[in-house]
């Protein structure tokens, strides 16, 4: 306990300390950040591999790649997030000045997840320091290897004090959860989520959760199977499975189910080869636990593909499911393994339904040459995000929120959403101390002439055409005018 | 779009056919005068309403965003999703206003909402149970009525989203349930709204906007100044120029001006008048229990310890703390929980800007009192104890809406993906390599 209070007041300290909150600064920390990537992808790569299987080119592209990506969007637009916004003024407010103002929140917590356990600290780290907070970064104890480089690595290249790494497992973090912090970013399961903000409410601590969830996936009949079940197949099992976006189920009419899966096992063979295992760029389950949880799902099940696996080195070989159970253990929670069910359903509005009935996912995609039928399934149904003919790919937009929604999480970030997720918007007005005239307007004691007087000013007219508009501002400043004549003869 | 513009424009009717009996509802409820009513509870909500009606349209398209150039072939937008089912929870100080205005972002996008209005303002609370539904779809919208009990059960419930207003330990219970069901919430809480008053002002200027921002709604305000700093040669000069605006604006006995309103109830009444013991009256001070009247009052001699400057006062007092200079208010502040507002005095550019930078707070007024909450364009809301999240104008509508990521691809073109597929050969690799070296800056990204 008193160590993490420790860490989180020198934290505090620092924010206090006002060091944090120059342009100039957090530009610098995100550039040490920068040749802290680029110096270090070695070991960085190394422990990726070590943690999930995780082959170089994979890695770079899926952690490495988006974190200099971010870094070097951030560096770029800061100057103009960070700008105060003017804003529309009224006539009451006319000779004021009038403006957001962004403002760093204090101490952020970011608690990073165990798939992609380098870009899911960095990235929010990014957007952290980029609206001038200090951060306690938490990595995930489950791929350990990550959270030990970035223990070590941090405090080579950032102010040691502003940004710690906190390590530990459930007993260090539900310490840490005890501590005030003034804002937290979760990475995770919905259980957790649940801990975290119930945590967070203590303090009334604003929360922004990235959890999971069932991505359906739904294929059209008029639609290029073979590009579609490609797509997936890359979507369904880069880092076997493990993806909070990844399509965790299809569904389509049961005409196409056989061509879905013949097309899905043609190109498994392109991308692993005859023997998935010596693969080198097929991903291991992280442990024994979700191994064993992922092996689970498959009882009972109509293996049309895979089912292989090997307890030893946590493989579970790419696997597909045949006429599913909506009911099935394996459609009741987020897979998060190599394994893809196919649910058959007679109509989109069918799969609507489906979709519907259950709790909001994170990712919904739609395969289908008909647009009006992308159309239809993004306005009936609701998910943090989506992609249609594709997957994944809506998460990679750097202008695009990315986030959850319902129970798949809340609040959102990337690019300049990380900005402004952990900045505070102040309002700001600035009057002058003269023209008390007009105030006049608002103070007792009230009567009818004020009021019709306070209506004009204050009372926007529901006009939705430019014209009016137009002609309302006319009247209204030479309005202005008499009743700046006319106030000073009023007794107040 | 047409069924929420009917919706709105449906509530519009409300105000204006229930104008009358809401200027008597909040009279009876706060004692609050029909200038006051009319100000806060109708015109302010009517602007909302136009701001909504005005802009909806445009408010709820997709909005484009950047693309990668790996990308231009496709679509990227974000849509604006209704949440669903929303709880609205007011509270007694400014009844219709604090349900009226986020019932309209909610409605602008797109949910169904319960309101909770309520039980301390009782005929408000009757008046919105009973009028409310006649003017919107009852399948959609519905009122809720209870006290503590009613609303705790009530939170059991699930919610897509919850906004609350009310105070910081109730914003607590709030969010405490709402994590139960990982349900998205607004808390528009409270604090103690600091004043600074610089050596150089206009005295008599800072004395009108001051007490009008502390005695509007006889102190029943979240944002009103609940302290004033100050040092004490502006202290000496300050209080008669307080006290001209008192009997300008309410005359020389406050308990006969139609426009001072009362204390909600008797345990708010106590409440305060236990408050009257900090320091010394030197303006005001009178009471009257029967009819829960509290004069504008101002206290001088106030210690920080002092029980007025524990709690959010809620109330028509006005304690003044001295300090000898800007950096010794400035340090006070900071010293305490961020406020929903902070409000500097000074004909000074530099010393109104100094307080801005070097404080936090919800939002920051200076050279006057309240007026930031007038312009939609600006967001309300607080920071740390005084709240999370915001509303007003589009940022209602923003609040009410989940923006969904939307990418939509088309199928051909599929060559363009093949550097994503495995097998990685160290070609494959060295490919990516280079152009994430030459184009980092937007399309590092999957190609």
């Amino acid at each position: 306990m008193e160590r993490m209070q420790q860490i989180v007041g020198r934290a505090r300290a620092a924010f206090s300390s006002g060091r944090s909150r120059p342009l100039e600064f957090r530009i610098q920390q995100l550039k040490a950040l920068e040749r802290m990537v680029q110096e270090k992808e070695k070991e960085i790569l190394a422990a990726l591999k070590a943690d999930l299987n995780k082959c170089g080119p994979n890695a770079y592209s899926h952690e490495i790649l988006g974190v200099l990506g971010e870094l070097a969007l951030t560096m770029e637009k800061l100057p103009s997030w960070a700008a105060p916004q003017a804003v529309k003024k009224n006539l009451l407010t006319l000779r004021d000045e009038a403006y957001i103002n962004y403002e760093p929140l204090g101490v952020v917590l970011v608690i990073g997840a165990w798939n992609y356990p380098f870009v899911l600290v960095m990235q929010p780290l990014i957007g952290a320091i980029a609206a001038g907070n200090a951060v306690v970064v938490k990595p995930s104890e489950v791929s350990e290897n990550t959270a030990r480089l970035v223990a070590e690595l941090l405090p080579q290249y950032l102010d040691k004090d502003l940004y710690p790494v906190v390590t530990g497992g459930v007993p260090e973090t539900t310490e840490l959860l005890t501590q005030r912090f003034d804002h937290i970013l979760y990475t995770g399961n919905t259980a957790v989520g649940k801990i975290v903000m119930a945590a967070a409410a203590k303090h009334l601590t604003p929360v922004t959760l990235e959890l999971g969830g069932k991505s359906p996936c739904y294929i059209d009949k008029d639609c290029d199977l073979a590009v579609a079940c490609r797509r997936i197949t890359w979507g369904k099992y880069m880092n076997c499975g493990q993806t909070c976006i990844a399509p965790d189920y299809i569904l389509c009419d049961p005409s196409i189910q056989s061509q879905v899966v013949e097309n899905i096992k043609a190109t498994l063979k392109e991308f692993y080869g005859e023997d998935v295992k010596s693969s080198p760029d097929y991903e291991r389950i992280v442990n024994q636990r979700h191994f064993k949880r992922v092996k689970s799902l498959l009882e009972g099940q109509k293996i049309a593909h895979g089912g292989e696996s090997d307890e030893a080195s946590c493989f579970i070989a790419p696997t597909i499911l045949t006429d599913v159970s909506p009911e099935s253990k394996v459609m009741e929670e987020e897979i998060f393994g190599p394994v893809l069910p196919i649910v058959t359903v007679k109509s989109v509005d069918e799969a609507i339904e489906f979709i519907n009935y259950r709790e909001k996912p994170l990712a919904l995609y739609v395969f289908s040459n008909n647009k009006q039928l992308i159309r239809r399934v993004i306005a009936e149904t609701s998910s943090g995000g989506m992609t249609a003919n594709d997957v994944i790919m809506h998460s990679v937009v750097p202008g695009l929120p990315f986030g959850g929604v319902g129970h798949s999480g809340m609040g959102a970030y990337h690019g300049r959403y990380s900005f402004e997720t952990f900045s505070h918007r102040r309002a700001c007005l600035i009057k002058d101390l003269r023209w008390e005239a007009l105030n006049k307007l608002r103070y007792p004691p009230g009567s009818m002439e004020m009021m019709h007087l306070a209506k004009f000013f204050l009372l926007k007219q529901c006009n939705r055409s430019r014209v009016g508009q137009f002609i309302s501002a006319l009247l209204a400043a030479v309005k202005a005018v008499v009743a700046k004549v006319l106030c000073p003869q009023r007794k107040v | 779009m047409e069924y929420r513009m009917a919706q709105l424009k449906a509530l519009g009717h409300f105000l204006d056919d229930k104008k009358q009996q809401i200027l008597e509802a909040t009279a009876s409820d706060l004692g609050k005068a029909p200038f006051e009513a009319e100000l806060s509870e109708i015109l302010l909500c009517k602007n909302e309403l136009h701001e909504t009606l005005n802009n909806l349209s445009c408010w709820m398209k997709d909005e484009q965003v950047d693309r990668t150039l790996a990308m231009q072939l496709d679509s990227a937008f974000i849509r604006k999703d209704p949440y669903g089912v929303v709880l609205i929870i007011a509270p007694w100080n400014y009844p219709i206003h604090l349900f009226l205005v986020p019932l309209v972002g909610a409605i602008a996008a797109g949910n169904c909402v319960i309101v909770k209005p309520s039980e301390v303002s009782k005929k408000t609370e009757r008046l919105v149970a009973e009028a409310l539904p006649d003017y919107l779809d009852k399948d959609c919208f519905a009122v809720v009525t209870g006290g503590v009990q009613e609303t705790t059960r009530l939170l059991e419930n699930k919610f897509d989203y919850i906004f609350f207003t009310g105070s910081p330990p109730v914003g607590r219970v709030v969010m405490t349930a709402a994590a139960k069901h990982l349900t998205p919430v607004t808390l528009e809480l409270g604090g103690k709204n600091p004043c600074y008053v610089s050596d150089t002002c206009d005295v008599t200027n800072v004395a009108r906007r001051v007490a009008w921002g502390r005695f509007f709604n006889a102190g029943q305000t979240c944002i009103a100044p609940d302290y004033l700093l100050c040092t004490i040669e502006m202290q000496e000069k300050l209080l008669p120029a307080l006290r001209k605006a008192i009997d300008d604006f309410y005359g020389p006995n406050p308990r006969e001006s139609p426009d001072f309103g009362r204390i909600v109830s008797d345990k708010q009444f106590q409440r305060l008048r236990a408050l009257l013991g900090s320091g010394r009256v030197a303006i005001g001070g009178q009471t009257d229990e029967a009819e829960r009247y509290i004069a504008p009052t101002v206290l001088v001699d106030v210690q920080p310890l002092d029980p007025i400057m524990q709690e959010e006062i809620f109330g028509p007092i006005l304690p003044i703390m001295i300090i000898t200079n800007m950096d010794e208010a400035i340090d006070f502040i900071n010293s305490r929980e961020r406020p929903l507002a902070v409000y500097a005095f000074s004909s000074d550019d530099k010393v109104v800007n100094q307080v801005l930078e070097r404080t936090s707070s919800g939002g920051f007024c200076g050279n006057d009192t309240l007026m930031h909450v007038t312009l939609p364009s600006l967001p309300f809301g607080g920071i740390g104890n005084s709240g999370l999240g915001t509303h007003h104008g589009k940022f209602s509508f923003d609040t009410f809406s989940h923006h969904r990521g939307c990418l939509k691809r088309g199928m051909g073109w599929e060559c363009l993906n093949a550097p994503r597929y495995p097998p990685y050969s160290q070609q494959k690799f060295g490919v990516i390599r280079a152009m994430s070296k030459v184009r980092c800056k937007n399309d590092c990204t999957l190609l």
